[in-house]
This record gives structure tokens, sequence and C-alpha cells, in this order.
């Protein structure tokens, strides 16, 4: 059976047709990476294009409201801008960066756990209590000092150049401890393992077994993190664009859409946050959801067949 | 004389989404004060499901969905929830598997003593403090004002289990039902807790029902026992005569299994196949798919306890009295 | 007992020492405290003279010794901004932040071991599956959100609630303190109620799994079967034993709490030490903000000390295995 096939007759595959949040939560989160990924071709304006956006077009609420316009299916922001399409790019930044800042989380603090739990001694050591001190501090507030500290370094201009690679890091650095340790204190239980033995008698050398031998079997719990991280870094993005310390108003993920709209809630344009605000939060629930669905079917005191 | 406890065709099922599972199938025993009463079987037959029914503390799913249980006069399937609180810990004491899990980690042994002490009967911290500290002692706990203060952890297994025994004898109680006590201990540890149940027995006036799958220690212990299998009695009588004189071919086989039983050298005996589990039990008699004198009627009919040579010695085997147990 | 305390108190020395490390680092770097005393008209010369005279040439860790020396008298550098030292600065807006976090954990403490509790002994209640969908869907709210729309739903529709400001406060030796007048807690209200929001969900969830797992415990059905009163077994014996677990959970959780006051602060205009940093962001205040650093390293470093040890007295096995 080629590994198409063994995955269709699996037990999470079986178990993941038979559950229907996992079902919904997982096709509207794949709808949504879909529609991101396609923004530009599906978005009716470029917001990023300038020429295109009139001022005078302005809070102009949603289409089906008094005042709303055909062409700005829900309303435009501030600028001019058709929320639309803006949120639409909005998605696209705001997934992206979720997704980068994870994979920079997981690869870093992946390193960092198992060679700590397979070394152990002064190396496990030293590296755990790097992670502890990191880990004292919330995650958040480390991401914040950390980018208003790049914001002093760079000037605001060269930080919104490269905002987004600069975020990736700065969410990545923010929450590497929490894969380290997993990954650690799977190795620590691996190490015991009779395999493990048998690599070493056969004489392949640490970082061999480390990586070919160890590591596969570390990576259930990753997983299991990683959907939860992927929601919580795509929050604290917004986060800290909402706080000015994140993506620039000219190059919008949802949390600056947000905070662009909050001055005007109290003048009536509610739309400018509502609508952001609701696709941010339906992204996060399904990525939440599907993230325990996938908690409870990879949990093995669970999975005794 | 009217027994201590009777139990009449006890019924107990499991209510699960795709129906009710049968764990007790119409079980009746009796059970007289000093007496004590051995009910063994593997695991799943329904043992503890006994002792829980019992005191009424099955945990859900499950439910008595018939018979009656009578103890000291009362039907206790009937009473109303107070009632059986009062009862429970009181007249009745339970002794559980493990006492590392019996006790609850974070509270002194004094305060898991005095709460029991305080929630039967109206006495001051202080007498409950004392009363305590003699049953300590008649479990033959050293120093037992020091472990008062102690926690469960701070004790090895042999001591705890029988401060859990003597929590369960602070009220007095009429009855003591044992269920495993002392599977989780080393086995140099398991004789003195029998002995000592045993001596509490006679001294204090007590019923004991002994749950347990070793038969070694309910030979040694109980005056009678009771052959569980599938949620039936299979076989019940004097220990004496279930040891060396079984009517029951399962009976026969459990004891043969025993090592020590054949000689030295030969292969352990065993009894082919598995107990069912409750979503698979035989039509007719629960035992006859592995039973080598089974007929026709075995698959047919469900055999009922019927009285044996020996008195109190009952089998529920169709040829108990007809043809020599076969294994 | 004692031996477990100081080696945590010890722990927590090295962390502070490593926190003050990278604080000095970011301020030596980044932070140009001769531009921010001295206009742009100043020579060149002069300022390299100035720079000598205040030790800025010296190597970086006589530096950062006198940096670590300084603020362990409590002098943490001078706000380029407010003209005033950092530590004046922070104390004075320390008072704001403290109190909202009080807000919230008394929100917190009140709602969700009550709730948590009834729904782990009632889960097929209509009311604790009501909950438990709010919270499920309320972690993926992000705090502002819930700060904005409480602000339009009492503030601007209804009216009920004011959505700015700490109101009225009355100053007590030095604390300017928002709970000793109706306006002030009028004004605590909602800003306490978003940031409590994070938490709520999770609490609630946390509880109600940890009590009914200590509900399915060995101890437990004794307990039952030592026929003591359901309310002892429950608000006793079970409760202790889930207490202990979230006691750990909420050490580090407040600290959590704290991060997300920033973001609370700043939808309410709320004049309090996460503001105050935020003010600093945006006016280029290096000095200010790496003393903001230090202070809230410093807190969270406290604050686990003083959970972890809480939980030595709490949980005795921790006490006593740890003395050993």
């Amino acid at each position: 059976m080629n590994t198409l096939e063994r995955f269709r007759r699996s037990y999470f595959f079986y178990s993941f047709k038979r559950d229907k949040t996992a079902l919904v939560s997982f096709s509207i989160f794949a709808f949504l990476v879909l529609v991101s990924l396609l923004a530009p071709v599906i978005a009716p304006h470029d917001p990023y294009d300038t020429s295109t956006i009139d001022i005078l077009d302005a809070e102009i609420p949603p289409s089906w409201m008094d005042g709303g316009e055909d062409r700005f299916w829900l309303g435009t922001d501030i600028q001019g801008r058709d929320l639309y399409s803006t949120m639409l790019y909005g998605l696209r930044t705001s997934v992206a960066i979720g997704l980068g800042a994870v994979i920079f989380q997981a690869l870093l603090g992946i390193a960092v756990g198992l060679t700590a739990g397979y070394m152990g001694g002064k190396t496990d050591s030293f590296l755990m209590r790097i992670a502890d001190i990191q880990f004292s501090i919330p995650y958040l507030i480390v991401a914040i000092i950390a980018s208003a500290v790049f914001q002093l370094a760079f000037g605001v201009a060269r930080f919104a150049e490269m905002a987004m690679p600069l975020l990736i890091v700065i969410i990545g650095i923010s929450e590497w401890p929490k894969y380290a340790r997993t990954v650690r204190a799977s190795v620590l239980g691996e190490r015991k393992k009779e395999y493990v033995e048998a690599a070493r008698v056969i004489g392949l050398n640490r970082w061999r077994i480390m990586i070919r031998h160890i590591l596969p079997n570390t990576l259930t719990p990753v997983l299991v993190i990683s959907t939860i991280q992927v929601a919580q870094a795509v929050m604290s993005e917004a986060a800290l664009s909402f706080l000015g310390l994140g993506m620039p108003i000219t190059k919008p993920s949802l949390g600056s859409l947000i905070k662009a709209g909050f001055e005007y809630v109290f003048s009536g344009s509610w739309w400018i946050t509502f609508f952001p605000g609701l696709l941010l939060v339906v992204f996060t629930l399904v990525v939440i959801l599907f993230g325990d669905w996938l908690r409870d079917v990879l949990n093995p005191k669970l999975y005794k067949g | 004389m009217a027994h201590l406890l009777e139990v009449e065709d006890l019924e107990v099922k499991f209510a699960l989404r795709f129906g009710a599972l049968t764990a007790i199938d119409g079980m009746s025993f009796t059970l007289d004060k000093r007496e004590k009463l051995g009910i063994v079987g593997e695991s799943g037959a329904g043992k503890s499901v006994t002792g829980f029914a019992i005191i009424n503390l099955l945990s859900k799913p499950g439910y008595i969905s018939g018979g009656r249980i009578i103890f000291e006069g009362r039907e206790l399937n009937k009473l109303p929830d107070e009632e059986m609180r009062q009862l429970r810990g009181n007249r009745i004491s339970m002794i559980f598997q493990d006492p590392m899990m019996t006790l609850n980690p974070v509270f002194t042994i004094g305060t898991q003593m005095v709460e029991t002490l305080q929630a039967h009967r109206r006495i001051g911290k202080r007498e409950a403090w004392d009363l305590a500290v003699e049953k300590l002692r008649k479990v033959y706990i050293p120093s037992p004002e020091t472990r008062m203060h102690q926690y469960p952890f701070e004790m090895s297994g042999g001591m705890r289990q029988r401060i859990v025994i003597a929590i369960a004898l602070l009220t007095d109680p009429s009855l003591i039902i044992a269920d495993e006590p002392t599977t989780a201990l080393d086995v140099t540890i398991q004789a003195g807790i029998m002995d000592l149940l045993q001596e509490l027995c006679e001294s204090e006036d007590m019923g004991l029902i002994l749950i347990t799958h070793d038969l070694a220690v309910v030979s040694q212990v109980t005056e009678r026992i009771i052959v569980m299998y599938a949620g039936k009695i299979v076989e019940t009588g004097p220990t004496e005569a279930i040891i060396h004189n079984q009517k029951h071919p399962y009976t026969k086989g459990l004891i043969a299994s025993l090592p020590g039983v054949g000689e030295a050298g030969n292969r352990l005996n065993q009894i082919p196949g598995m107990m069912p589990t409750l979503t698979a039990i035989p039509e007719g008699c629960a035992f006859h798919p592995r039973c080598k004198m089974s007929e026709a009627v075995c698959q047919r009919e469900q055999p009922k306890p019927m009285p044996v040579m020996d008195p109190g010695h009952f089998s529920a085997c169709h040829f108990a009295n007809s043809k020599e147990i076969v294994i | 007992m004692f031996a477990f305390i100081v080696r945590r108190i010890i722990e927590a020395i090295i962390v502070m020492l490593v926190i003050s490390f990278i604080g000095f680092a970011v301020q030596h770097s980044i932070g140009d405290p001769i531009r921010d005393m001295v206009g742009l008209r100043v020579s060149v010369e002069d300022r390299e003279a100035l720079r000598d005279k205040l030790g800025l040439n010296d190597p970086f860790l006589t530096q950062y010794f006198r940096f670590v020396r300084n603020a362990l008298h409590g002098d943490l550098g001078t706000s380029y901004f407010h003209n005033k030292p950092c530590t004046e600065v922070i104390l004075s807006k320390a008072p704001a932040t403290i109190e909202l976090v009080i807000g919230s954990s008394i929100i917190i403490l009140l709602f969700t071991f009550p709730v948590g509790v009834f729904s782990a002994i009632w889960p097929r209640h209509w009311f604790s599956r009501l909950t438990m969908g709010a919270s499920t869907v309320g972690v993926a709210i992000p705090v502002f959100l819930t700060a904005i729309a409480l602000i339009y739903v009492f503030g601007v529709e209804l009216n009920w609630l004011p959505s700015y400001g700490r109101g009225q406060t009355v100053n007590i030796g030095g604390w300017e303190t928002g709970f000793l007048t109706v306006d002030g807690i009028l004004h605590l209200i909602l800003p306490s109620v978003s940031l409590s929001s994070i938490m709520l969900p999770l609490y609630i969830r946390l509880i109600r799994s940890e009590m009914m797992e200590v509900l399915e415990t060995e101890y437990i059905k004794f307990a039952w079967a030592k026929g003591l009163d359901k309310k002892r077994i429950w608000l006793v014996h079970a409760f202790k034993n889930t207490l202990l677990p979230v006691i750990t959970v909420f050490g580090v959780e407040i600290g959590i709490l704290f991060a997300f006051t920033l973001l609370t602060e700043t939808v309410f205009q709320w004049q309090g030490m996460g503001f105050m940093f935020l003010e600093a962001v945006e006016r280029s205040d290096t000095a200010l903000l790496v003393a903001y650093m230090m202070v809230v390293g410093g807190m969270f470093v406290f604050i686990n000390t003083v959970v972890d040890i809480t939980y030595g007295f709490v949980n005795p096995m921790v006490r006593i295995a740890g003395a050993k």
C-alpha cells in the first residue's frame, strides 16, 4: 500500500470523517487558507495599488445598508480601500506570519529540545535554563518588547519594510521554549527504549540516532501543539499590529485593520472593525477546534484501539 | 436466625448507548454475623460489582435492575439516598485494593479518620481523635499518635492498608467488604493483612466478604466461597469443599491451574479460551464453549445452582450430581 | 522547607542578572543619551567631551556594573520624554495597572470557581453546556475585540458605563486609587471585564476538567464509601485536590494577565504602565523602555518565585520531598 492508501484506511482518517466538528473546522480552515492564497486573484480591488484608491470613497457602509455601494461589498475603510479586498489580503498576511512563525518556533525548539534531551548532562541543564528563563516571562511580553526594541533600532520606516519577516522572527523567538520542552520530554522518554540501545550497539553516531531514529517518534506531540500555536501566533500578530508594533497600515493584516477601525467605532463606522474582527475570530476558532480534535485523536491514552 | 446480609436474585446492568449489558445475572447468597465469605472469579466476572451494589455505589452507567439486598432487616436498594449514606462507612465498611489510591494524598491520616467518625455521629474532635488512635493500635500500627499527623505518602503500602482497615473499623461496623485488599501489596505483607482481618472479624463480631481472584488467600481466611463466572454464581459451598471437592468444571479448572497443585516439572493446567466479555455471553451455560463436558443441553438451558452432596454446597452445572467433573 | 526557599531565591537572582544584562545591552546599543539630553546645535567635540565625562566611553562591562549598581539603588535612568527619573514615571503609572489586574482577578476568581465546579459535578446541565460552549468560542476572541465590543455596547449604545480613562481617583500616600470613589469604580468595570475575558474560558475549562478527573479517583470513591456527606466530598476533598494544579496555573497566568493589560490599556486610554510603554516606543524613549523591561522582568521573576514557594506550602509532597 502506498502512503495515500494507508492514510485513507487509517484510524486517523476514519475518526476524522466521523467527527463533525473536525470535518467542519478543517473545511473552513482549508477554505480560508485557500482564499487567502488566492487573494490577488479573488479580490475585486487591489488595496496596495494606490492609484485605485480614492479618499473620497472613505467610510462607505456595507452594500446592504443605506449609503452602501455595490462595488464595495463590505464597505470601505478610512482610506477609501475596499474592506473586503483588504480583508482578504490581511488574512493572507496573518496566515503567512502565523504559519511562518510556527515553523520557526518548531525548528528552533525541536533542535534545542532534541539536543538537550539526548545529550543530557550539562548541555541539557544549560539549554533548559535558558528555556526556563524565557518561559517565566509571558510570550506576549517577550514579543512586544522584542518588537519595540526592533522598531527603535531600525526606525519606524525600515521596520515597516521588513515587518513581515521581522514579525515571523519575533513571534518565533517568543514561543520556542514550548517546543523545546515538549520535544525534550519526548526524547527523554524515547531514550530509554530499546531501539535506541540497539542503534547504539550497532555503532550509529549520535546525530544519526537523534535525527533519524528518535526524532520521528517525538513528532506526534509536536503536531498536537502546532495547531494551537498557529492560532496563538495569528492572535499574537493581531495583538502586535493592534498596538502599532506589527504590520503597518499600508500592508495591512487583520490586526492593523481592527486598530485602524477602532477610532471610527464611535462615529458609527462599525464595519471597519467588525468584519476583520469577525474573520480573525472565525479563523482562530476553527484552528483551535481542529487542534483540540487532533489532540484527542493522537492522545495515546485514548488510542487503545 | 435472621441473616446479617441476604442477597436475593440480584441483577445489575450497565446502560450503554446500544443497549443494556448484564453484569450480574441473578445472584443469591446470605451472610451471617462473624461469617467470612469469599467471592472469587476472574477479572470482569462481576465480583467488585457485587460489592459496590451492596452499598449502592455503582458508578454510572451501572444500576441495580432487579433483586433485593437485605441488611440487618432493611432493604438496601430501596433506601433513600440520605439513609443509605448513613449506613455506608458506618454499618457497612468497604476496603479497596490500592491503599495509596484510597487515601486522599493531601490530607493527614488524622483528618481522614476524624471526618469519618464525625460524619456518622455527634462526636467532638478530641474524642474522635482518641478513638482513631485506639483503632490504629488495634491494627498494630506502631506510634499511632505520630501517624495521625502524617500523610499517606510517608508510609509503606502495608501500613497504609492497615490504616484503611482501621478507618473501616472506626464505626464498629457489622459488615466489612474487602475488595482485593492484598492484590496491590507484596506477598510478604499479604499474610499479615489477611491474619489481621481474620482476627478482627472474630474480636469485633463482624461479617466479612472477601472479594478476590487469589484462591490461595481465600482458602486460608474464609469459611465459604462463591465462585463467579460471567456475572453468575457457578458454584458455592464451604471452603474445604470448594478447594478439594469441586462440583463444577470451571472451579475444578481454576483450582487445577494454581501453580503447585500439579507435580513439579509438569506444564501448568490452563482452561482453554477466555471468559466472555459482557457483550458476548453465550446462550445457555456461559461456560459451555470452554467446557470438556458440554452437551446439547448446555447450549440451550442455563443451569441453576443445585445442591450437591455436602451440606451448603451448590453447583450450577447440569451434570453436577450425575457425572464426574472432568477438565 | 527552608532549603527549598533559599534555592528558589538564588535561582531568581540569577534570572534577574540575565534580564538586566539584556536590558543594558539594548540601552547601550540603541539609546543615545547625549542626543536625548542636548540639542542639535551642540558641536561634535562638546558631545564627545560630554560622553567622556558621563563615562559613556568606558568599557562595556564597567558601564554594565554601573547600570546594575544604579538599578539596585532604584535609579533606572532618566526618561527622555517625561524629563524625570524613569523609576518615578513607572511608579506613578503602576497603580493604574495594578488596580486593573486586581479588578480582573477578583472577577475571575468569583466567577470561574463556582462555574467550573458546577459544570464538573453536573456536566449535562444546560448551564454547563452553555458555559462550555461560550468558553470554546471565547478563547478565539482577542481581548481588544472584546474591549471594543464592550465599549460599543455599554459605552456608546447604552451609555451605561464610561469607556475611557480612570475617572476620579483618590491619592493615598502617592498611590492614585480608583477603588475609593464610585466614579473610579465605574471606570474600572469595563476594562476589568475585558481583561478578565481572556482568562475566563481557560480557567473554567481548567477547573472543570481537573475537578472531573479528581471526582473519578479512588480516594473520592472511598470517601463516598465512608458515607461522608456529599458537600464535604465535593467542596473539601475534591476541591482541595483541584486547587493545587489551578494555583500553579494561576501564578503563571497572572503574568499573561499583566501582559494583556497593555492591550486593554490602549483601548481604554487607561494611564497605566502599558500605555506608558507604548508611548515610550512612539517617542523613542529608550531609557524608559529599558526601565520598563527591568521592572516587568523583575516582577515576573518575583511572581514565579512566590508561586513556587506557595505551592510548596500547599502541596505537602513538594515540601517534604524537596527538603530531603
